[in-house]
């Protein structure tokens, strides 16, 4: 396999949360415990329902939250020894809303070149060419460089957001919800967009999405989270085809592809929504599971090795999960 | 009683703007019967929101209203009154919106919001008002819905508020619900679920149902007809096989095209576009909305205002000057959906 870029070793974020007036604080455990390996050129999609940890662990990976716990190697050295703007150099996000990621006050040009002025690149002279370069590349006209955001549609803000995120050749991107906040007609744009300069540019990408069907499109690998912890991670056409959490496949089974023929179908699922604050015993996920056991409700499941990555769940033994589950 | 809950005839809602005036909806028709989903599909901005909260007269104040026809239950709302509107409104039509903390008043309790949804429109004691809530909280699968009267909206996730939403919304027996994007900020399993339940509680109430979003993957599973919106205007209509099978507008097949389909669309390869982006509504158009980004554009486009055409099925219609050229049809009357 390809060297591995970005590592995250056991790392945990908890925030400690004020329950009113009096009333002692407690620890909410966002990223609880989490591996991750990310290798040149894939893209790692990472999935779970809101307030599941997928934006706290992608700041993590950033660089601009320091986790609790573990330990991140980017590029073999540790995260914690480089400087912020080293690590930028390296990763660099796209977020999710193109309307308020960008200074509405700066013009289109200078929240390109930014990431350059802030690196102290030697040579300001180039700015202007160098951003008119990677504006071409996403698609840009030339004639918005003195433009300011409010006069930009929705995907062509997303374009500068991906354009401020290229103009330094970081090595790895990380998207958190990219085109949620886009119309599909220009979601499929900026999608075949990032497919393009991953491919031009041999980026790596981890791309945090909702929607399912653009994780089955876009990724190699597939990373599930629930509560706080990665439930299920492993090649994208293994996790889709054959899921083995009973969470990947509620997900999987949730999405509803445009087959006028099926209605919208049943998850099993129920009503208890999870609470972070008020983490279940056991498996976290067993007061929602339709497979749940006796035993989940007392004994965390322990990661168990696929055939091309790992689930946590304890339908599986060790050695038995390299086979399909039939139940 | 004939079996039609909703009858608009072109709607067209213009609203004043310092740039002059945007023609937000243009002689909008929908129907819907009893019993009956209808989907109305469409991106940011095309005016199914407006559309949906002028037939629930909610509309902003500066927005000016019109319409050949609007009727509810048979009786036309421009021969009622202001009150028996608001009657009407209440006892006949709920709406569902997409946030639901902007419906919910954060300063009460679940139990006494859904209470007031019904006494303020039906004559009930508090206690047969409490029992229709704790009965609807458990209907749409609220365990322990007895104990959530006395909770605020605050303390309940996304996905058990828009659950309550839908409850208060059905407090007065309603024969129609129009939810507008009710399960777009949720998750994909929330979503899935809350769908779910909406498509069982209007088959065993046997409500008519106005669904208006602009994922194509949800009106596929829940429509039985499908109005595609483009720029104000309705620009085909059909049945969901009709639609997802042979859609006729250009429009509506670009954007079946830009959206990836697990087991169906090449992974990782290009996915369709629909280039260019919206017009802007101020001011007239003269001919075709979409032209300006329609892959089979042509001259006599742009010159006329484009009739909706009607197709050979009944409630099949599409605003194309293809779909004329394809089976000289007749330009209908009124091109209802
Ligand atoms: N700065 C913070 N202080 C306190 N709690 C936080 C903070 N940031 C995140 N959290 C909590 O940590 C949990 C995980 O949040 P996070 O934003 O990582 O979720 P997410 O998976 O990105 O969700 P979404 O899909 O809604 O973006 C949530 O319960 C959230 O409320
Ligand atoms: N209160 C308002 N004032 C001015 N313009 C409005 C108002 N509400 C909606 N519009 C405009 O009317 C058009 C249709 O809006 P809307 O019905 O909300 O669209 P949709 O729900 O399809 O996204 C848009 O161009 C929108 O900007
Ligand atoms: S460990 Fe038990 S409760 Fe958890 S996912 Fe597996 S079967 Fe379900
Ligand atoms: S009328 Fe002309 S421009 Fe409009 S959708 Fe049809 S072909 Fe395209
Ligand atoms: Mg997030
Ligand atoms: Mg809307």
């Amino acid at each position: 396999m390809s060297e591995i870029v970005l590592e995250a070793r056991d790392i945990s974020r908890s925030f400690m949360i004020s329950q009113g007036f009096m009333r002692a604080k407690r620890p909410l455990h966002a990223v609880n415990g989490v591996n991750l390996k990310l290798h040149r050129g894939e893209v790692l999609a990472l999935v779970g329902e809101s307030g599941c940890g997928k934006t706290t662990l992608a700041k993590m990976l950033l660089g601009l939250l320091p986790p609790s716990a573990g330990s991140l190697e980017l590029d073999g050295k540790p995260l914690a020894s480089l400087s912020h703007l080293e690590v930028a150099r390296i990763v660099q996000p796209i977020f999710q809303d193109p309307y308020s990621s960008l200074n509405p006050r700066k013009s289109i040009g200078s929240i390109i070149t930014l990431p350059l002025q802030v690196q102290g690149d030697k040579d300001p002279a180039s700015w202007r060419q160098r951003a008119e370069e990677i504006m071409e590349l996403v698609g840009l006209p030339r004639r918005v460089y003195n433009n300011f955001p409010s006069q930009l549609s929705g995907g062509q803000r997303q374009r500068v957001a991906i354009a401020r995120a290229l103009i330094n050749r970081p090595r790895v991107v990380i998207c958190d919800e990219p085109t949620s906040a886009l119309d599909v007609s220009v979601q499929s744009q900026i999608l075949n967009l990032l497919q393009d300069l991953r491919q031009e540019l041999g980026l790596t990408y981890l791309m945090i999405s909702h929607n399912l069907a653009v994780v089955e499109h876009m990724a190699t690998r597939i990373a599930v989270m629930y509560l706080g912890r990665i439930v299920e991670e492993g090649e994208a056409e293994a996790v889709y085809n054959s899921p083995r959490h009973p969470y990947t496949e509620a997900l999987l089974g949730s999405v509803l592809t445009p087959d006028p023929s099926l209605g919208v179908p049943d998850t099993h699922l129920g009503a208890a929504y999870p609470n972070p604050l008020d983490m279940p015993s056991g498996c976290s996920f067993h007061p929602r599971c339709a497979k749940m056991m006796p035993q989940c409700a007392q004994q965390a499941p322990r990661p168990i090795p696929t055939e091309s990555g790992h689930v946590e769940c304890s339908l599986y033994k060790e050695n038995e999960a390299k086979m399909r589950m039939t139940s | 009683m004939s079996d039609k809950i909703l009858e608009v005839q072109d709607l067209t809602i213009d609203i004043p703007t310092p740039s002059g005036t945007l023609h937000a909806v243009q002689k909008v028709s929908i129907h819907v019967d009893r019993g009956e989903t209808l989907c109305i599909v469409g991106e940011s901005g095309c005016g199914k929101s407006l559309t949906s909260l002028a037939i629930m007269d909610l509309l902003p104040r500066k927005a000016t209203r019109t319409a050949t026809r609007l009727e509810i239950a048979g009786e036309s709302v421009f021969d009622i009154g202001e009150r028996r509107m608001s009657d009407i409104r209440g006892n006949r039509m709920s709406m569902i919106f997409q946030e639901p903390m902007t419906s919910l008043n954060p300063a009460y309790t679940i139990g006494d919001q859904l209470s007031e949804a019904l006494r303020r429109h039906k004559k009930v004691s508090r206690g047969e008002a409490r029992d229709r809530a704790v009965f609807l909280l458990e209907k749409v699968g609220i365990t322990a819905a007895a104990s959530r009267l006395g909770q605020y909206p605050h303390q309940l996730s996304g996905g058990l508020r828009q659950r309550v939403m839908i409850a208060m919304a059905l407090m007065c027996g309603p024969d129609l619900i129009i939810a507008d994007e009710p399960t777009t900020a949720l998750d994909v399993t929330i979503q899935a679920q809350i769908l779910h339940l909406l498509a069982e509680l209007q088959r065993e109430f046997n409500m008519g149902l106005i669904l208006i979003t602009h994922d194509l993957g949800v009106v596929a599973r829940i429509a039985d007809r499908v109005a595609v919106m483009y720029a104000g205007q309705i620009v085909e209509t059909g049945t969901a096989e009709q639609i997802f099978k042979a859609p006729a507008h250009p429009y509506t097949r670009g954007l079946l095209a830009c959206i990836p389909i697990p087991g169906q669309t090449e992974r990782g390869a290009h996915l369709g576009a629909i280039p260019g982006i919206v017009p802007s509504l101020v001011g007239r158009m003269p001919g075709c909305h979409f032209a300006s980004r329609c892959p089979e554009v042509r001259d006599s486009c742009n010159s006329a205002p484009i009739p909706q055409f009607q197709g050979a099925e009944p409630g099949r219609s599409v605003r194309c000057l293809l779909a004329d050229e394809a089976a000289v049809r007749q330009p209908a009357q009124e091109g209802a959906a």
